[in-house]
């Protein structure tokens, strides 16, 4: 694997390398080079499975990071190639032509991240969210509960509780007040 | 669509004279003609478990455009674990997959513990190996059923069905859970084995082994089974990398790629699996690899239970769980259910909640990609043993 990074690092400028276990490392790249290094890892490296490309939102940074996770059925290695794109202008290129499945990965991230992949196939087609018009929910920003408060209304006669507030109160008094217990603000 | 041209299924090769027409390679569908047909399958159908429709546009009985529809079992699981601890996250993993929830469970531990830098006891291992490959006796029996009852041999659904549920009775005594077990937690498992599970569990390998002969000689013997699933959804070895094939669906091509034995988690490496492969790749060698891989489930339990120790602790030495932080960073972990590659990339940073969790389900490109394009020239009578036959279960798409 090191005279793979090698390899890499002589072809593209890598920003990072994580080696998380035997079987498992992480590249990061730039994200006008990772059509190249994908096509290179899968044509000419063995890297030929796609086990899924998803987002991870980093907002405190304004970042979106893409990973496309590979595999290599002969050394049995995984591959994690990130990248990191903007969260405001979030658009990606597509490799929906080195993958055949790549494109229903595109079409979920833009659902549900509002990234865009021009080009991609189906990919503004609805994926599990039908007539959805508010932020894409997967986003950090997006509240899950004020979404739920305003589109859903209470039963009537039914009362609701803080379950941190009543299980501390009502279930687990004694537990709660032990000084053995470290709590979150401490 | 682009072979549609090329139909020639089973012998019988349709007049493409005249319809569809093709442009640029693909077919043009006029519905207003009335020369062909938009049907819905699903969502609640037998093919699959779970909700999942086929937008399904045929011809005569041939269908000549599939689209899959996800959605109606779309539960937010991975927005949800953002907004949680740790140990929060175990109730909602398990439902991520019902027929098959403890691969869930582990992949989910084995994260955790992945990237807290946590060993787990060499008894906790075996246990987990236990648990791992009583789902997996589970998940197949209940595909057999499905498999089954979609060629309208309810009776063999039945019986296999039946037989599951005495496997829920033996995870009940195990976990005090029937379908959802919660089993794995991190550092361990929660319980060790009850008094006198070992028996039982031997007991019923023997008649679940016996029930598999008799599935045998009236599934995988019949000949109206044959004639059905041969030549069924053929999976080449090309589209194998292409589509993201995996499990049983890719062996059945032979393709030789299988979790625990390329990558050995828990106790696999200290176990006898052989890896099952088939070159024909069509529904019916999936058929006979997955019962294969039933009975060598039921083998290597009997290797397990021999070799679990008998004392030692079932617990590594945890924090408190309920403002358990782990270090930053990310981790992807697989295992191998019985529909495939099966796996959860988690990504921490640094607080008591993960950053992201995503569940990668072998189901996600078997029912959408692969599933459109296998549907493509077969008759509307086989699209649901074709779906079965694929293992789907749409709970792992939407997550």
């Amino acid at each position: 694997m090191e005279q793979l990074i090698r390899k890499i690092k002589g072809m593209v400028s890598l920003k990072a390398y994580i080696k998380q276990r035997d079987d498992l490392h992480f590249i990061t790249v730039k994200k006008e080079q990772l059509e190249l290094i994908l096509s290179h890892l899968k044509n000419n490296e063995g890297f030929t499975h796609l086990a899924f490309l998803q987002a991870v939102d980093f907002i405190e940074d304004g970042k979106f990071q893409l990973t496309y996770m590979l595999c290599n059925y002969e050394t049995n290695v995984n591959l994690g190639v990130l990248v990191l794109i903007d969260r405001d202008k979030a658009e990606m290129n597509s490799i929906h032509s080195l993958w055949a499945h790549a494109w229903q990965y595109q079409r979920e991230l833009f659902e549900l991240y509002g990234i865009d992949f021009p080009g991609s196939p189906r990919v503004h087609e609805s994926f599990v969210l039908e007539g959805w018009d508010e932020i894409p929910p997967m986003r950090r920003d997006f509240d899950t509960l004020e979404y739920s408060d305003q589109t859903f209304y209470q039963r009537p006669g039914r009362s609701t509780n803080d379950p941190a507030e009543y299980m501390k109160e009502k279930m687990y008094k004694n537990y709660a007040a032990s000084p053995m217990i470290r709590r979150d603000n401490e | 669509m682009s072979n549609l041209s090329k139909c020639k299924y089973r012998g019988y090769e349709a007049d493409r004279s005249k319809y569809p027409e093709m442009e640029n390679g693909k077919a043009v569908i006029d519905l207003d003609s009335h020369k062909y047909t938009k049907i819905w399958q699903g969502p609640q159908h037998p093919g699959v478990t779970g909700n999942m429709s086929v937008e399904l546009i045929v011809n005569g009985d041939e269908i000549v455009h599939a689209k899959t529809h996800v959605g109606y079992l779309h539960r937010g699981f991975e927005k949800l674990m953002e907004r949680r601890k740790y140990i929060q996250c175990f109730p909602l993993v398990c439902r991520i997959c019902v027929p098959e929830p403890d691969t869930n469970e582990y992949c989910v531990s084995a994260a955790m513990e992945d990237l807290a830098g946590i060993t787990v006891p060499e008894k906790a291992l075996w246990l987990r190996t236990l648990n791992l490959e009583m789902s997996r006796v589970a998940s197949f029996l209940m595909w057999i059923g499905g498999q089954a009852g979609s060629l309208g041999m309810g009776t063999i659904g039945q019986w296999t069905v039946g037989m599951r549920d005495f496997w829920l009775d033996l995870f009940e005594e195990m976990t005090g859970g029937r379908v959802y077990h919660m089993y794995m937690i991190p550092g361990g498992v929660r319980k060790d084995l009850p008094a006198g599970f070992k028996e039982k569990t031997r007991e019923l390998i023997t008649r679940t082994g016996k029930l598999m002969d008799d599935v045998d000689k009236s599934f995988m013997s019949n000949v109206i089974v044959k004639s059905r699933l041969q030549g069924l959804g053929i999976i080449t070895p090309e589209m194998v990398d292409e589509y993201g094939i995996v499990g049983p669906n890719a062996r059945a091509c032979g393709r030789e790629c299988d979790i625990r034995i390329n990558n050995p988690y828990v106790k696999y490496d200290q176990l006898d699996v052989k890896m099952i492969t088939s070159t024909v790749g069509d529904a019916y060698a999936r058929a006979q690899i997955r019962y294969q891989e039933l009975r060598q489930s039921l083998d290597l339990m009997s290797q397990i239970l021999d070799r679990i120790p008998e004392k030692g602790a079932i617990q590594a030495k945890m924090p408190n769980l309920v403002n358990w932080k782990i270090p930053a960073g990310q981790t992807y972990i697989k295992a191998e259910s019985t529909r495939g590659e099966h796996g959860f990339y988690m990504v921490s940073d640094g607080s008591e909640k993960p950053r992201r969790v995503f569940a990668r389900g072998a189901s996600y490109t078997h029912a959408i990609a692969v599933l459109e394009k296998l549907a493509v020239n077969i008759s509307l009578s086989d699209l649901a043993a074709l779906m079965v036959s694929l293992h789907t279960c749409p709970p792992e798409i939407e997550r």
